[in-house]
């Protein structure tokens, strides 16, 4: 059987081109991950939050034109429907469904299905062909609550008084989830941030998502940093940026720090167990949700995944994308 | 079970020493007995699990998972401890039950129930507790902490010395109640056998050229500084025990010795491998400490022996009171009672003054590559630790070589903002090999320095690791060099460390390969 979609996420019957890494003239971008959401792309489609991303990041004309669609709005295009529906990985990050002829097919792009307060929450949606990343495609990966993760986090830091807590997020999406988190769990500091972090903080609260006070740490007086939370770029945090605050606890948000081996070589003393990506329990269920008979995956570890899909009887295939990083930070981000 | 999980995460990754020292005080006491005793077994390496092994886990896990998945797990996480604790697959209500009531359930569960067992504890436990759970049960922990390290927690928690902590130390069995009676003012220190037990060492201070003046020649004898491992033979009635000089038993690694001692006395030495007493080099030593037991070939091809320099206790008498003279006087009578095959006496060398002692430490290292020389104060008694003006080590010079700079790596703890660990090496043609790294020698300021050069050099980056131009120089001193076959330059350096930074050396000037044969021996 014949797809609307081939192996380079391509459409032909609309000549549009999903997340490619490549400028191109019609784009349909999933979310605003750099990964993910280039710039100089002809024309792009996207969530309504996911083009302001994209501006804020790349600059008011990053692409020839934008056109927003919004959550489970189809958009006609001589035939072929294309709907966003939540993918609930970052703020504005979809799913994209392409239907015709009967058939229909859901790119995931990045998703998870725990709460998350600062992006639209996942829903699953039926198709033929199923589009999967991996990015923890592996049976160790089972995320924690992330409300039980913070809560080590507070009580390291009512522990040790006389230091700061540096907490590496990645700059879009982890950084306001772990933010709002915090917020939930009743930190109601203000809490310091990295330049890296600060506009993107600054554009999910003018798109309604309530972070509470935010300050650069930057020109911070080293004493007044003691007992205080700062979110940081992974990078920065055990560089020479980190060296202005006192004694501090080198923390980091990310999926990969359940392996412990990882946590150590990358010199985290309090690994927080946070991911924006669906663990391999999620995975699975996503997969037989989606009631597809066959299942690409991408992104990640992708064997383990089509192996376990092909033992449920589903056609799968890896399809190994260009450009895209296997095991850098979570897909890239 | 969870207070120790919790403990073992800090101690995993918290690279401060002091932090670590801290989180053990507070468990140890906090905790009560016997949990805390059980910990103490788990972190000195005591403790024994006997019928849980890696295997057995790892069958357990593939019972429930599939093998595939697994392997696949296994290749991402690297470690098989951590890839069980993560990936097992069930839940189940329930709290696990307390240190020490669980290792009691795992040594008396037949080994035909142990998956059953296991696998209801692992589902019993949340992802931390299941890390620590494989740790406990397996026995390996390589979470970067000493025996030493625990026991100096101990002594810092009691204000009881170290030294006398490590007195009784291998007189005592896991739970360890009457030790914590002890250091917690509860009951009188553990009567021990000092038969069965380990004495800790009297260590040297390196001399200084100034010292030379102060010390009158004739007060002082000296020795050989062998290039073995420091050992204590414990030659008790109930047969004979070797120690290092930490005070773990390696009389597995060499049986050779150990079977053949004969005699009841505690033995200072300097432990080494050879025909006849010929000693052979360091390098040679370490294929036999590499096994935990030791193997027929090898003890052929290798034999140790055991060159004493010091005697504790004359069959029951305790003689550490005596000074030098009269406890080597002591130790030639045993020697002569008690002939020996693996075991001889280490010479007292002739001289006269310190200029002579000088010529002698020279030939010494240049005809027999010794390491250099003991010089050892004659009413000396046998005092553990370090005492100042009693034993003294006047090594050898250091070898130096002017090494390119070619890798840097950043540090930990304090340290892990910079790059503070070097990997240099030398020409080979036209590229250069690495030969050794270092990560001290340098003062603070001097690596803000480097740091500083690093950065604005760095060619490529491979995760915390980055690869500058080849263009600083180091002279880099160490103690001697050996065949390698791990390192590309087929040279490995021991105790290497930077002596000067050469910022005004051209990388061009630096060492061939060909110039480190000289130093191998």
């Amino acid at each position: 059987m014949g797809f609307l979609i081939d192996r380079d996420l391509y459409i032909p019957a609309i000549d549009a081109w999903i997340d490619p890494p490549d400028p191109r003239p019609r784009a349909i971008i999933t979310h605003g991950h750099a990964d993910h959401a280039r710039s100089g792309h002809g024309a792009v489609l996207a969530t309504p939050d996911t083009v302001e991303i994209m501006k804020v990041r790349y600059g008011e004309d990053c692409a020839g034109e934008f056109q927003k669609l919004e959550f489970g709005k189809p958009l006609d295009i001589d035939g072929t429907e294309v709907t966003f529906f939540p993918a609930g990985h970052i703020l504005g990050s979809a799913q994209v469904l392409i239907e015709a002829k009967g058939q229909r097919v859901v790119v995931t792009g990045d998703y998870k299905r725990l709460p998350d307060r600062t992006a639209q929450p996942f829903e699953p949606v039926s198709c033929d062909l199923l589009v999967t990343e991996a990015t923890f495609g592996l049976p160790v990966f089972q995320h924690p609550d992330p409300r039980d993760e913070i809560a080590r986090l507070l009580k390291s830091v009512v522990a040790q008084p006389e230091r700061s807590h540096l907490v590496g997020c990645y700059a879009l999406g982890k950084a306001q989830r772990v933010i709002a988190l915090l917020r939930d769990a009743g930190w109601d500091k203000p809490i310091y941030l990295h330049g890296a972090m600060i506009r993107l903080c600054e554009l999910y609260q003018s798109l309604g998502v309530d972070l509470g006070e935010l300050i650069p740490a930057t020109g911070m007086p080293k004493p007044a940093m003691a007992g205080q939370i700062v979110i940081a770029p992974p990078s920065a945090i055990r560089d020479r940026w980190s060296r202005r605050f006192p004694d501090p606890v080198v923390c980091q948000a990310s999926g990969w720090m359940s392996v412990k081996q990882r946590a150590r070589q990358a010199l985290v003393e309090l690994p927080l167990v946070i991911s924006d990506h669906c663990d391999w329990g999620e995975l699975n269920t996503s997969i037989l949700e989606s009631t597809a008979e066959t299942v690409w995956v991408t992104h990640g570890r992708e064997d383990a995944l089509v192996y376990w899909c092909r033992q449920q009887g589903l056609d799968a295939e890896p399809l190994a994308l260009p450009g895209l990083d296997d095991d850098g930070g979570e897909g890239g981000e | 079970m969870k207070r120790f999980a919790d403990l073992l995460e800090l101690l995993a990754l918290t690279p401060s020493r002091l932090r670590k020292l801290e989180a053990l005080r507070r468990y140890f006491s906090e905790v009560p007995d016997p949990d805390r005793g059980i910990a103490l077994a788990v972190l000195t390496g005591e403790l024994d699990v006997r019928n849980v092994k890696p295997a057995l886990l790892r069958d357990t896990v593939l019972a429930e998972v599939d093998q595939t998945l697994f392997a696949l797990s296994y290749d991402y996480v690297g470690d098989l401890g951590e890839t069980i604790a993560l990936i097992w697959p069930h839940k189940a209500e329930g709290e696990l039950p307390g240190l020490a009531e669980l290792v009691d359930l795992l040594n008396h569960t037949s080994k035909a129930d142990l998956p059953r067992v296991i696998g209801g504890l692992l589902s019993q436990a949340a992802i931390h507790e299941r890390w620590a759970l494989v740790k406990l049960a397996t026995g390996s922990l390589r979470i970067g902490v000493s025996a030493r390290l625990a026991k100096t927690a101990l002594a810092e928690m009691s204000g009881i010395d170290l030294q006398e902590i490590e007195e009784v130390w291998h007189g005592l069995k896991p739970p360890y109640a009457n030790l914590f009676a002890w250091l917690e003012g509860k009951a009188d220190r553990p009567d021990i056998d000092h038969t069965a037990r380990f004495h800790p060492l009297m260590l040297s201070n390196p001399i200084e050229d100034r010292d030379f003046e102060k010390l009158d020649p004739r007060d002082f004898s000296a020795e050989w500084k062998w290039d073995g491992i420091r050992v204590q033979l414990v030659m008790g009635s109930q047969g004979v025990s070797m120690f290092s000089r930490t005070g773990d038993e390696i009389s597995a690694s060499f049986p050779d010795v150990v079977e053949s001692a004969l005699g009841q006395a505690v033995l200072d030495g300097e432990l080494l491998v050879g025909h006849d007493f010929d000693a052979r080099s360091f390098n040679d030593l370490q294929q036999r400490l590499n096994r935990k037991v030791a193997q027929g070939k090898q003890m052929q091809e290798l034999p140790a022996f055991v060159r004493v320099y010091d005697i504790l206790f004359d069959g029951d008498e305790d003689v550490r009171a005596l000074g030098w003279e009269a406890r080597r006087a002591r130790l030639e009578a045993w020697f002569a009672e008690n002939p020996q095959t693996r075991l001889d006496l280490s010479e007292v060398l002739p001289f006269s003054s310190w200029d002579d002692l000088g010529k002698l430490r020279r030939q010494g290292a240049d005809e027999h590559g010794h390491e250099g020389v003991m010089i050892k104060l004659r009413t000396a008694p046998y005092v553990p630790g370090r005492p100042k003006g009693n034993w003294y080590k006047w090594k050898r010079d250091p070898n130096v070589v002017d090494a390119v700079l070619m890798y840097a790596q950043r540090g930990h703890g304090k340290r892990s903002s910079y790059y503070s660990d070097y990997t240099f090496g030398v020409w080979k043609g036209n590229e250069i090999v690495p030969i050794g790294k270092a990560y001290f020698g340098f003062t603070d300021e001097e690596l803000k320095q480097l740091d500083k050069w690093i950065r604005a050099h760095t060619t490529a980056s491979f995760g915390p690791v980055r690869e500058v131009k080849k263009e600083l120089v180091f002279e880099v001193a160490f103690d001697s060099a050996q065949k390698s076959g791990r390192h590309k330059s087929g040279v490995a350096l021991r105790f290497p460390r930077i002596n000067r930074i050469r910022w005004d050396k051209p990388a061009q000037e630096a060492a061939r390969l060909e110039d480190m044969d000289a130093f191998v021996g």
